[in-house]
């Protein structure tokens, strides 16, 4: 337990000298806007993807509609700020609590499905939400909601992200992630042991939709405009790429996977077709040959890092 | 509503069924022999749909040697990614194959758009287009045109399934794979044709689907494939008439929700549809329950 907090103590340590050289870097416009764009892509991104690979790599659930969550999310904190302008951070807080209903909602009925029948129900929700956002004139309809503030900053998404993932890594280590791992590995020998199954893929399901929810609303205010069309299937599967690149059930992996595959989106963006034809090769070839992920579901660390370069004890097979 | 718009929105949806019919036919053949949702089922209609275009454009054929053509590839389409991305990995984890899946649907999407420009193109017209009238509901020639073909493609594939060697060897495969292997059954060989027969009907549909809305584009595929996979699981997934039956449920819903509530919640009608079965008879509409077993 107490190694645990050392570990988390360290881990904010790094995160807060991180963010003082690139916040640093940033204000004497070393890295110039265009790639400060860029940045708070990644940290939006790996919010994304680690509350993505929460459900999908941690509980074993597939889940292919979480663009869905991120855009109830953007839509309700933009329609706080715009049209009832509340603060930005009461904002955030809303979007992700109705992200997170959201989640209960749909979890409850859907997660008494298994495999391929979940990932296909899931792709009908995130579409039906995106549906129904369309056809509200409320929020604008096909054009979206416009003239959103530019609240969001390199500093808020910097420190959401960590946010996220200590959260989720905490979640992971105690005994409801432990529940959920066990959910993942064998459904029914866990019910067996006594976890209530649906209640735990349930809270793993709708803790993933808040923090799509708190992703949205970041995403949102940063392009000044809510809009359907970024909310699309194409989104969900973007994500899914990335927790798989880096490796279902691997934090570490969602973070170093979205991290990639925004830098890969961003330097070829205006090539999407390109960008297309690499994303899909790339799931089909990591697939074939590495259907574990670059981490597969363990975490990177020094450890592990000495052990590939040889230096530490090699364990006995 | 009144009784002629109410006939005349059944007719329009019979025709976009039978395409969801013959789409989902593929699913739900490969669903059932080896258990995965084909993602890029979708988009070897659109593969059909451009054959087709290219066909009677470029080769300046009629309807049916394009048609033919175009199944004809789309077959063998369906018969090499299933050899180079689904085979290696029928023994891995589902969710693996799922997701080769969706990479292989997204690369056909992505690799058409770089081929083929992503600009929509007229289908030319291959059939003067004659329309009926009938009490007041306006039948076209295409609309009767895709029926008729979609139903003759039908009955042979029934034919095929019930009557040949290779469609019993189908049902034997479905049924049990080990045990039809034991038999002597060259497993590979009967799930690459049934890859094969399943992507054929779906390329016939993008020739059918050319002709009746007249245009075509690379990511055409997308939405139609989801719809068909619901229908698929609608009727039960795995089980032949029930594709069909899906097929025409979708379609006719979908045009009773344009013509009577609004066309910008077609595209929901479909996916509620999917919701409600899957949470009231996950079987599907034909299928039985079985339970899990360790």
């Amino acid at each position: 337990m107490k190694e645990r907090t050392k570990r988390d103590i360290i881990f904010v340590g790094i995160s807060v000298l991180l963010y003082a050289v690139i916040e640093a870097l940033i204000l004497y416009r070393v890295i110039p806007p265009y790639f400060e764009r860029g940045i708070v892509t990644v940290c939006i991104n790996v919010i994304l993807a680690a509350s993505l690979n929460l459900i999908n790599g941690i509980t074993g659930q597939f889940s292919i509609g979480h663009a869905g969550f991120m855009a109830v999310g953007g839509y309700v904190s933009a329609i706080l700020t715009v049209k009832l302008g509340m603060s930005f951070s009461v904002a955030i807080i809303a979007g992700a609590a109705a992200a997170g209903v959201l989640g209960v909602l749909i979890g409850l009925p859907t997660l008494r499905l298994n495999g391929d029948y979940l990932a296909i129900a899931t792709l009908g929700l995130g579409e039906i939400i995106r549906i129904v956002i369309l056809n509200i004139s409320y929020v604008g309809g096909a054009a979206g909601l416009n003239g959103v503030p530019k609240d969001t900053n390199f500093t808020w998404v910097f420190g959401m992200m960590i946010f996220t993932l200590l959260f989720i890594r905490n979640l992971v280590e105690s005994s409801h992630g432990r529940a959920c791992i066990a959910i993942r590995e064998n459904e029914i020998a866990a019910e067996a042991m006594g976890i209530n199954t649906t209640r735990y893929k349930v809270l793993a399901f709708t803790i993933g939709a808040t923090f799509a929810g708190v992703a949205g609303a970041l995403f949102v205010h940063y392009t000044y405009v809510a809009s359907p069309s970024s909310f699309t299937f194409m989104k969900s599967i973007d994500i899914l790429t990335m927790v798989v690149l880096g490796g279902l059930g691997s934090m570490t992996g969602s973070v170093v996977g979205a991290v990639v595959l925004t830098l890969l989106t961003f330097f070829l963006a205006d090539y999407p077709q390109i960008r297309g034809v690499i994303y899909s090769l790339l799931l089909i070839v990591l697939m074939l040959y590495r259907p574990q992920g670059l981490f597969g579901n363990k975490e990177f660390s020094l450890k592990m890092l000495s052990r590939l370069t040889g230096g530490g004890r090699r364990d006995v097979a | 509503m009144d009784g002629t718009a109410l006939l005349q929105q059944l007719i329009n949806g019979i025709s976009v069924g039978s395409i969801y019919a013959l789409i989902a036919l593929g699913y739900t053949m490969v669903y059932g022999i080896i258990r995965l949702i084909n993602f890029a089922h979708g988009d070897i209609y659109m593969l059909g749909a451009y054959v087709g275009f290219y066909c009677t454009t470029v080769f300046h054929m009629s309807f049916i040697p394009a048609l033919l053509v175009a199944m004809v590839i789309s077959g063998l389409a369906g018969m090499v990614i299933e050899r180079v991305a689904y085979k290696p990995l029928r023994n891995g984890p589902r969710m693996a194959v799922l997701i080769t899946a969706i990479g292989v649907s997204l690369f056909l999407e992505y690799a058409g758009i770089l081929v083929v420009s992503p600009q929509t193109r007229t289908f030319p017209e291959v059939f003067p287009t004659t329309l009926y009238t009938l009490g007041g509901v306006i039948i076209s020639s295409q609309q009767i045109l895709i029926l008729l073909v979609s139903l003759v493609l039908m009955v042979l594939l029934t034919y095929i399934v019930q009557r040949t060697k290779i469609g019993k060897a189908m049902r034997a495969v479905a049924f049990d794979t080990d045990a039809a292997r034991l038999m002597g059954i060259n497993v590979d060989m009967v799930i690459s044709s049934t890859f094969g027969i399943g992507s054929a009907l779906a390329g016939a549909a993008g020739v059918l689907v050319g002709v009746y809305y007249n245009s075509i584009e690379p990511l055409m595929g997308i939405m139609p494939g989801l719809k068909a996979f619901v229908a698929a699981v609608l009727g039960g997934i795995g089980i032949i008439p029930g594709a069909v039956l899906g097929g025409f449920i979708m379609g006719i819903v979908e045009a009773l929700v344009s013509g009577f509530i609004s066309s910008t919640y077609r595209d929901a009608a479909a996916f509620t549809i999917l919701i409600i079965i899957l949470l009231f008879k996950p079987a599907g509409l034909l299928g039985k329950n079985v339970r899990e077993k360790v």
